[in-house]
C-alpha cells in the first residue's frame, strides 16, 4: 500500500506544513512517495528525497506547474493516482484548492483538515468551528485527505535519501492562469509555524498601532496575526487572520490583544499550549480560554511588555 | 449572463453548538439556522454583478429539508429571481451536493456559480471545487475581488502568503471568502416582493443523482475543555509567569 503526498515547495525549498502532513502519512502506513511538481523545482525535489521516512520523490518539473494551479495539477495527479490508496495535502490555500477537485474526478467524498487517525479508513476532523470532533469512515476506494498541521508533529527534514523519479507533464488545461500576487513579506516567523505568535484585534483601533505588537513580537522571536475584525478594518493583510476561516495555529504560546474571543477566532487557536489575553473587558470570553489574564488597556500593557521583555 | 447561487442552510454562527450526548452529532432541534454567511456574500455579490448590468438572472439553489424554503426566500430577499429547492431529508455530503449542482447546471446554463468557500457546519471547503472539476470549469476559490470582463474573469484570491490573482476562462465557479463584500441586509419591501417569487421544487431522484453517503460518522464528540487559567495583577507578574511558571519564554 503506497501513499502519495502532494508537496506544497517554492521551488527551492519544502513548506514546513508539508513535514506535518508527512507524519500524518506516517500514521496511515505504507511507502510515502512526495509528488514536487513546479517549475524549476529540482531543488525542492532533491531537498524533498532528504525527508525522513520518504521512499521516493516523484519530480514534474513544467510551465504549467509554475503557481500551483488546480486545474494544471490535477490532470498530473490523476494520471499518478492509480498506484496509491491515499493521496494526501496539507490543508492550506494550496491544498484546500487542489485535492477536492481531483477528489471529484475519482468520484470520492474528500476527507478535509483531518486531525487524528484510527485505520486507514477511520479520521477524525473538526466541525462547527473545532466545537465537535466528528470521526468518519470511508467507504471509497481511495482516501483523498488534507491534513491539519497542528495535530501531527513534523518528520525530520534530514535523514532521508529517497529516489528522485522525473515524470512527464501533463500540459496546461488553458482554463486558468497566474497574473500576479501580493505575497506579504516575512520579516518575521511563519503564522502556522511560530513557537510563538502576538495577534492584535479590533481593541487595536489602527493599523497604525501594530507595531507596538511587532516590537514586542521581535523581542519574542514571535510571529504577528490578527483577529477578522481587525483584517476586516484593514489594519492588516488578510494573510495574519487566526480563526475558523483563516489559519490554524497551535504556538507554544499565544498572545491575544484586544481580541474579544468569539468562537470563530477560538477555533484558530485554543490548542496554543499557553494562551495569553490582554483586554480590558474583564467579562471577554478570551478569558474562558486564557491560562493567563490581564484585564488593563492594552495601550498601557504593550508598551510596558516590551519594556520588561528589554529588561 | 445568467448567475446560479447555492446556498446552505446551517446553524446560525452565533449559536453556540451542543454536541448530543450519546455522541451521534449535534442538536438542531429548536436550534437558530440561517444562510450560511460565505453564501450571503455570494448572493451580495451576484446582485451587484446584477445591479452593474453585468447578471441577467440570478437563480438561487438549496439541498436539503422542506425549511430550506427561508434560506431561499432569504437569497430572494436580497435580490436573487427565483429560487430551486432540491429537497431531501437525508445527509447530502459535499460530493453529491456537487453532483446535484452540475445537474442544475446541466438544465440551467448559466454561466457563473458563485459558491462559500465553506460551510460553517462541516467546515468543509469542497464543494465549488468538486462542481468545478465535475463541469471541466475553471475555479477561483477563496476570491476577494471579482472582475468579469466577457469570456474571462480576473480574481484576486485569498491564499495563505497573501493575495493571487488569476485569470479564468468563463463559465467559471467562484467561491467567496470574507472581504469580497459587505451582505445586505433585506428591506422589508423586498422581503414582501421575495414571497411571490417563484420556488421550483424537485428531488434528486428526479435529477438522477444518487446522494448515498460515502463517509459514515462513527461519533461526534466535544474536544477537549481548557480550562480557564488564572488572573495576573500586572506586566511584571505576567512576565514572571511565562518565564518561571509555564517556562514559555
Ligand atoms: C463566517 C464567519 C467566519 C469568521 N471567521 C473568523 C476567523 O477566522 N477569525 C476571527 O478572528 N474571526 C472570525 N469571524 C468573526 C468573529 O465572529 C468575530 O467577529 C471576530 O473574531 C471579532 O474580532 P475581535 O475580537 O478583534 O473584535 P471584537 O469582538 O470587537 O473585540 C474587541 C475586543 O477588544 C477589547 N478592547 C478594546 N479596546 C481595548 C483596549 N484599549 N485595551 C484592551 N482591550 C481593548 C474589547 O474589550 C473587545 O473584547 C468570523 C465570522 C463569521 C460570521
Ligand atoms: N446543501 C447545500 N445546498 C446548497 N449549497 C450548498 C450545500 N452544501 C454546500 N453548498 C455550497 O457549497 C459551499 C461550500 O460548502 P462545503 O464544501 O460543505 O464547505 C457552501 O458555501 C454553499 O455555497
Amino acid at each position: 500500500m503506497s501513499i502519495l503526498v502532494v508537496a506544497e515547495h517554492d521551488n527551492t525549498a519544502i513548506k514546513a506544513t508539508t513535514l506535518n502532513t508527512i507524519a500524518a502519512a506516517g500514521a496511515i502506513g505504507g511507502d510515502i512517495h512526495v509528488l514536487v511538481a513546479g517549475e524549476n523545482c529540482s531543488t525542492a525535489g532533491e531537498a524533498a528525497a532528504k525527508i525522513d521516512g520518504v521512499a521516493k520523490v516523484l519530480l514534474a518539473d513544467s510551465a504549467e506547474y509554475a503557481h500551483g494551479i488546480a486545474e494544471n495539477l490535477t490532470p498530473l495527479i490523476l494520471s499518478l493516482a492509480e498506484g496509491y490508496n491515499h493521496l494526501l495535502a496539507s490543508a492550506t490555500s494550496f491544498g484546500k484548492n487542489l485535492m477536492p477537485r481531483i477528489a471529484a474526478m475519482l468520484d470520492v467524498q474528500p476527507i478535509s483538515d483531518i486531525t487524528g487517525i484510527t485505520s486507514a479508513d477511520t479520521f477524525d476532523r473538526p466541525t462547527y468551528a473545532g466545537n465537535a470532533i466528528t470521526t468518519v469512515q470511508s467507504s471509497d476506494a481511495k482516501k483523498v485527505i488534507t491534513v491539519r498541521g497542528t495535530a501531527f508533529d513534523p518528520v525530520a527534514a534530514e535523514g532521508g535519501c529517497a529516489a528522485v523519479e522525473n515524470i512527464g507533464a501533463q500540459g496546461d488545461s488553458a482554463l486558468t492562469s497566474y497574473i500576479r500576487s501580493e505575497i506579504s513579506e516575512l520579516e518575521r516567523p511563519e503564522l502556522t509555524s511560530a513557537r510563538i505568535i502576538i495577534s492584535g484585534g479590533r481593541g487595536m483601533q489602527s493599523g497604525d498601532n501594530f507595531p507596538m505588537l511587532e516590537k514586542v513580537a521581535d523581542l519574542l522571536g514571535a510571529a504577528v496575526g490578527a483577529s477578522r475584525a481587525a483584517v476586516d478594518a484593514g489594519f492588516v493583510p488578510n494573510d495574519y487572520q487566526v480563526g475558523q476561516t483563516g489559519k490554524i495555529v497551535a504556538p507554544e504560546l499565544y498572545i491575544a490583544v484586544g481580541i474579544s474571543g468569539a468562537i470563530q477566532h477560538l477555533a484558530g487557536m485554543k490548542d496554543s499550549k499557553v494562551i495569553v489575553a490582554i483586554n480590558k473587558d474583564e467579562e471577554a470570553p478570551i478569558f474562558q480560554v486564557a491560562d493567563y489574564g490581564l484585564v488593563a488597556d492594552l495601550f498601557q500593557a504593550v508598551p510596558e511588555l516590551e519594556d520588561a521583555l528589554r529588561d | 449572463m445568467k448567475v446560479l447561487v447555492p446556498v446552505k442552510r446551517v446553524i446560525d454562527y452565533n449559536v453556540k453548538i451542543r454536541v448530543k450526548a450519546d455522541e451521534t452529532g449535534v442538536e438542531t432541534a429548536n436550534v437558530k439556522m440561517s444562510m450560511n454567511p460565505f453564501d450571503e456574500i455570494s448572493v451580495e455579490e451576484a446582485v451587484r454583478l446584477q445591479e452593474a448590468g453585468t447578471a441577467t438572472e440570478i437563480v438561487t439553489v438549496s439541498v436539503g429539508p422542506q425549511q430550506c424554503q427561508e434560506t431561499i426566500r432569504t437569497a430572494l430577499a436580497m435580490g436573487a429571481d427565483r429560487g430551486i429547492l432540491i429537497q431531501t431529508d437525508d445527509e447530502v455530503q459535499p460530493l453529491a451536493v456537487a453532483k446535484l449542482l452540475k445537474a442544475v447546471v446541466d438544465k440551467e446554463k448559466p454561466e457563473l456559480v458563485i459558491l462559500g468557500k465553506q460551510a460553517i457546519d462541516d467546515d468543509c471547503n469542497q464543494t465549488g471545487q468538486m462542481l468545478a472539476a465535475l463541469l471541466g470549469w475553471s475555479q477561483a476559490t477563496f476570491a476577494s475581488k471579482l472582475e468579469i470582463n466577457g469570456e474571462f474573469a480576473n480574481v484576486t484570491r485569498e491564499i495563505d502568503g497573501g493575495l493571487e490573482t488569476v485569470k479564468v476562462t468563463m463559465p467559471c465557479i467562484v467561491t467567496t471568502d470574507l472581504r469580497l463584500n459587505e451582505p445586505r441586509y433585506a428591506s422589508l419591501p423586498n422581503i414582501m416582493k421575495a414571497k411571490k417569487k417563484p420556488i421550483d421544487q424537485m428531488t434528486p431522484a428526479d435529477l438522477g443523482v444518487d446522494i448515498a453517503p460515502r463517509l459514515t460518522t462513527l461519533k461526534v464528540v466535544e474536544p477537549q475543555k481548557r480550562e480557564a487559567g488564572v488572573r495576573v495583577e500586572n506586566i511584571e507578574q505576567l512576565v514572571d509567569k511565562l518565564k518561571n511558571e509555564a517556562k514559555v519564554i
